[in-house]
């Protein structure tokens, strides 16, 4: 292992040791924080019981329906934009600022147009994703070098060969980025809205638990997104730099 | 001009699809674009609306104060020192893509409800891109620079002040736009769930009442309001960028 990674591990060793420490000597009161320890425990716990099972499921599954919405409707998206130069053009200032409106204002009036169900948590998870998506696949179709197009004409290949041997490998690191923001962003939005407004999942059962004063739920929960969020970055982290390291780059 | 006029064709449109959502739902659910319109002049007119508004954007000012701050200052030492750039980086970049919304009851428990709370939520979500950006930016400085500042003696402060800054600036703007929209993000996020105070609050209330097309005027208000400041960044961002390249 690099020395960097093992002073990153050592690093956030230390930070979970110290809260802990800081936890267990009183310096952060229990009604505050509990030690990680008591949270891990905790959680243990709560999987064992399979009593949040249904929320989790169910955070997932919305989770993974507006990530993959978000990644296919992006591509689609971003490539008809891409061949669309005129359309695009004008719709360009609008994707720039896209980020800036606070999405979750809308969040109660899908609550409003779909009832208080999966339907908008999904299409808030899909809105906030898809633009990214959007914004790099056309970036990474942009970056395809000329001559590689014109090679691909030379050897006689057809428009869905070319995408495929051509265009897609390409475009690749635009389209990853794109990927790991959607999944970022789909975590996000779905978690956020269900934290706001909702009657299940994830994000309900901590507000919920924190309006209870369930601390030790609560942090159980905080701990087991966190740890999940981290471990799914951490895969599409490893899997870019496979394909990164496959092309010598 | 041309270019202009196509946005202005497809704000049109999407206008249009508006009204078409209105007809296919009905008052209940969607309020038009021309009574959503006569609703947000009306909040522009009230005493109360801007009370509120000032709560939101003053929140906004000190989160993002913070964020910019703590992430330039975080990026620099960061971005200086490469063996806790490497350190850090991974970390950074796997903060940025949690749901900080999970950490928010940590924080209303620290600061209690009110103010500091917003702002706290709103700095966290601001200062990872901030400091990701800025530590981009300063490894990304061509070493040629660093070497004619060792060359001239400069001390640590005036490396940073006269070399590292100025080379850094068109990607700090970079850093500041998506900061800001986050932080933004972060503080009406923070306002929705447990505030009594600021647009968020307003935005959450006026569904509790069924008040439809006072929901939409906010959410419209605040939209535009983004928008402006995020194309004033965007532009800034532009100009910077070019001049360097």
């Amino acid at each position: 292992m690099k020395r960097a990674t093992w002073i990153r591990t050592l690093v956030v060793i230390g930070f979970v040791l110290l809260l802990e420490g800081l936890c267990r000597w009183g310096v952060i009161g229990r009604m505050t924080m509990i030690p990680p320890s008591e949270m891990a425990d905790q959680l243990w716990k709560l999987l064992q019981s399979g009593r949040y099972n249904g929320h989790i499921f169910e955070t997932l599954g919305n989770v993974a329906v507006a990530f993959v919405s978000a990644v296919v409707g992006g591509f689609v998206i971003g490539s008809i934009l891409h061949s669309l130069p005129r359309a695009r053009r004008a719709i360009d200032p609008f994707l720039a600022t896209y980020y800036a409106i606070p999405f979750f204002a809308f969040y109660p009036l899908l609550v409003v147009i779909f009832g208080l169900n999966a339907a908008p948590i999904i299409l808030i998870g899909f809105l906030f994703g898809v633009v990214a998506m959007i914004i790099n696949t056309m970036n990474g179709l942009d970056r395809i070098p000329r001559v590689l197009i014109k090679t691909a004409r030379v050897n006689g290949l057809g428009p869905l060969r070319t995408a495929w041997l051509i265009k897609l490998p390409s475009a690749a690191p635009q389209l990853f980025t794109g990927i790991k923001l959607a999944i970022a962003y789909s975590f996000i939005g779905v978690i956020a809205a269900e934290f706001i407004m909702s009657t299940s999942g994830l994000g309900y059962s901590i507000a919920y638990a924190f309006n209870n004063f369930d601390n030790r739920t609560m942090y159980a929960l905080m701990l087991f997104i966190i740890t999940l969020v981290t471990i799914v970055n951490a895969f599409f982290h490893v899997w870019e730099r496979r394909i990164m390291a496959r092309r010598g780059q | 001009m041309r270019q202009f006029f196509d946005s202005l064709v497809f704000a049109a449109v999407l206008v249009a699809i508006w009204q078409g959502l209105h007809w296919f739902a009905g008052d209940i659910a969607i309020a038009s674009p021309g009574v959503t319109a006569e609703r947000a002049m009306v909040l522009l007119g009230s005493p109360s609306f801007w009370g509120h508004f000032r709560e939101t954007f003053s929140a906004l000012g000190y989160a993002l104060a913070i964020a910019v701050l703590g992430g330039m200052t975080i990026g620099l030492v960061l971005g200086l020192h490469r063996l806790s750039g490497e350190v850090a980086e991974p970390i950074l970049v796997s903060l940025y893509s949690l749901p900080k919304i999970t950490l928010y009851p940590l924080i209303l428990l620290i600061f209690g409800l009110g103010m500091s709370a917003k702002v706290a939520f709103g700095a966290i979500h601001g200062i990872i891109p901030v400091a990701i950006f800025t530590m981009g930016a300063v490894k990304t400085i061509a070493p040629v620079y660093f070497k004619t500042a060792r060359v001239l003696q400069l001390s640590r402060r005036q490396l940073v002040a006269t070399v590292v800054i100025p080379a850094a600036i068109p990607e700090l703007v970079s850093g500041l736009r998506v900061g800001f929209s986050l932080t933004l993000l972060g503080v009406l996020i923070g306002e929705m769930f447990a505030s009594q105070r600021g647009l968020g609050f307003l935005v959450m209330n006026a569904i509790g009442t069924l008040d439809v097309p006072t929901m939409m005027a906010v959410v419209l208000l605040l939209a535009l309001v983004a928008v402006m400041i995020s194309a004033g960044l965007l532009y800034l961002d532009r100009r910077l960028h070019h001049r360097v390249a």
